[in-house]
């Protein structure tokens, strides 16, 4: 293997708090991976990075103090792999695991067993985890916490009649959610009885394949809402702060390209409210560390529960660059056991960030993923520029993972600036010869709807 | 692979001193850098051979760049090939022996076939018993008893039979 980097000193000996951990492992792969060695390195906390054998070549890699393969390229044996990571874990005695996104990041047997091994898991407690995880219950939990939800099943739907019953009690048109599920998988939009008998098997089959669990709910179809979501972190005193919000209104096929923050049509008064109403779903759980709560905003600026995520998100540097601070540093303090004393007014939200998600993939044939060698990749720089990415020249993109290689993220005054930046950047970019997103997301940029902010979460799929 | 300046004047001198000595070989170590000179044979060549080989940063360690440094046996299998290679399945901890006190499951020169138990790599407290799954001798051992191992990591090459 080439060696790349200098050899890192330690940056930061004094910083340290005495609390802080001296050495974890990053149960993770790619651009994440990259971003938790990095906040590592500044808050001098000592990286092992697991790897896979499609993954020996990352560059990344050095970066960290150790890296430790533990299996081949499929997931099932490596990033999926509890036994392998925690054996990992232990050989190279680590005080703590941070599990990234995806992967094992929400697995509730993966958190119980860092625990019962005396591995701290960056990220909730089991009981939080367990209480949001589940899409049923955490509709509950926000009725409990006096936070509106989408009028929907109250749990899981038993049959087809008492689905039927439902929605028309509510009113078509209705969505069918797999409780165990995320991702759009599962999900079914549907208009009248007939399409709700058929959607309803389908719905039940494809969550029994993809999450082991076929318990479906329904709800009421908000029509042309926005999604809107708010950062919050939590220590585990009781303490909660929120980041504000990050509009992810441009999804295709609930797989989300574009992310913003501020939500360009938000009032003070909603947004205040937002907050207050994710703080209270947070607090309900007990829950402890970064989390994610998600809202529909429909087109009367009623705001509706929809889920909440129990993990850092890949959009976090949206976040970050819309209030100055870095987000999985806060997760390794308060993991450690730091209590966040910062108070709430201390969090300032300036100017407009806007990120775009890249991935390898074919926008003109139907997205379909271009794995591949890259052999020319030029990133964008310049004033308000920001990629995140695991990737470079020479690095060959593998079919076995997620087709995202980078993150465009751009911080400006104002939303029309943020915007004219992002085009430049992508424009700048270079990723050849694989077909990337990088044309899709400049027909949006440049979209007259997208412009003047009169879009919702079925925008991408109407128009492009 | 960045390296510093060679001093040419310096590397003549040296040069000189092996001629004047009658000296075939000469290695000198400073800092962080060595610099190896070997004459060749006057009726096989012009002059000495000069190799300068900065000496490596200490390197990011992944236990299977350590792997070469902790060669135990006998004799080190040079340029054989059709070694077949003995890999760890898993991630853990490798031990040689069952037991502290016993002796080692397979030494170099040692005969194996399929089910003969190499060595133990204990992962989250099980002991995994791990198979030769080839015939022939123990040609090399390339971990020690206690060495972290991760997955891949080759432990054994055997020559076949």
């Amino acid at each position: 293997m080439a060696r790349y980097f200098l050899r890192l000193g330690r940056i930061n000996r004094n910083i340290k708090s005495e609390n802080m951990f001296s050495r974890i492992l990053i149960a993770n792969r790619g651009e994440i991976a990259l971003r938790i060695i990095r906040a590592c390195h500044e808050l001098d906390i000592e990286t092992v990075v697991v790897y896979s054998e499609a993954d020996k070549d990352a560059p990344y890699l050095q970066l960290a103090d150790e890296a430790v393969c533990i299996g081949p390229a499929d997931c099932a044996k490596s990033y999926l792999n509890i036994p392998r990571i925690i054996s990992a874990a232990e050989i190279t005695d680590v005080e703590a695991i941070h599990p990234g996104y995806g992967f094992l990041a929400e697995n509730i047997e993966f958190a119980q067993i860092c625990q019962e091994c005396g591995i701290t898991f960056i990220g909730p407690p089991v009981e939080a985890m367990r209480l949001l995880g589940d899409k049923v219950m955490a509709r509950k939990l926000a009725q409990q916490a006096k936070v509106p939800i989408v009028p929907g099943s109250d749990g899981e739907i038993k049959d087809i009649s008492d689905a039927i019953k439902l929605a028309n009690d509510m009113g078509y048109p209705v969505i069918i959610k797999a409780a165990a599920g995320g991702g759009g998988r599962g999900m079914r939009i549907v208009h009248n009885d007939i399409s709700l008998r058929s959607a309803y098997n389908a719905a039940r089959t494809e969550a029994e394949i993809a999450f082991g669990n076929g318990s479906v709910y329904l709800e009421k179809y908000i029509i042309e809402p926005r999604h809107v979501e708010i950062q919050i972190m939590a220590d585990n005193k009781g303490n909660a702060l929120h980041f504000y919000e990050r509009d992810c209104s441009t999804q295709r096929r609930h797989q989300k390209m574009i992310e913003e923050s501020p939500c360009p049509v938000l009032d003070k008064h909603t947004r205040e409210k937002l907050c207050e109403a994710a703080l209270r779903v947070i607090k309900e759980a007990k829950y402890v560390n970064a989390a994610t709560v998600e809202f529909l905003l429909d087109k009367n600026k009623n705001f509706y529960f929809i889920e909440a995520n129990t993990r850092i998100q890949v959009e976090h540097p949206v976040t970050e660059m819309v209030t100055g601070y870095d987000l999985i540093k806060w997760q390794l303090k308060v993991a450690s056991g730091m209590p966040i004393k910062m108070s709430q007014k201390n969090i300032k939200h300036n100017g407009v960030a806007i990120e775009c998600r890249i991935n390898a993939e074919d926008p003109e044939n139907n997205f379909t993923p271009c794995p591949g060698k890259i052999t020319k990749y030029i990133p964008p720089g310049g004033p308000g520029v920001r990629v995140d990415t695991h990737v470079h020249q020479g690095w060959t993109v593998s079919p076995t993972y997620d087709s995202m290689i980078a993150k465009v993220i751009v911080h400006q005054n104002t939303r029309a600036a943020a915007i004219t930046t992002m085009k430049r950047a992508l424009r700048e970019f270079v990723i050849e010869p694989i077909k990337t997103t990088i044309p899709a997301c400049l027909d949006i940029l440049s979209h007259n709807l997208f412009v003047k902010n009169e879009i919702d979460t079925g925008f991408v799929e109407r128009n492009f | 692979m960045a390296e510093k300046d060679i001093d040419l004047k310096k590397v003549k001198e040296l040069i000189e001193i092996m001629k004047q000595n009658g000296l075939e070989e000469l290695e000198i170590k400073q800092g962080d850098q060595k610099i190896f000179l070997r004459r060749s044979q006057p009726q096989s060549s012009a002059g000495p051979i000069v190799t300068a080989v900065p000496m490596m940063r200490q390197e990011f360690v992944s236990p299977q760049s350590s792997q070469s440094t902790d060669v135990v046996g006998q004799t080190t299998a040079k340029h054989e090939e059709n070694l077949i290679e003995i890999k760890s399945p898993i991630v853990g901890t490798f031990y040689s022996q069952p037991t502290p006190d016993s002796d080692p499951y397979v030494e170099v020169g040692s005969s194996v076939e399929p089910q003969t138990i190499v060595c133990i790599i204990e992962a989250m407290k099980v002991m995994n018993e791990i198979k030769a799954e080839t015939s022939g001798t123990i040609a090399e051992v390339f971990v020690t008893n206690g060495q972290a191992v991760e997955y891949g990591q080759v432990l054994f090459k055997v020559r076949p039979d």
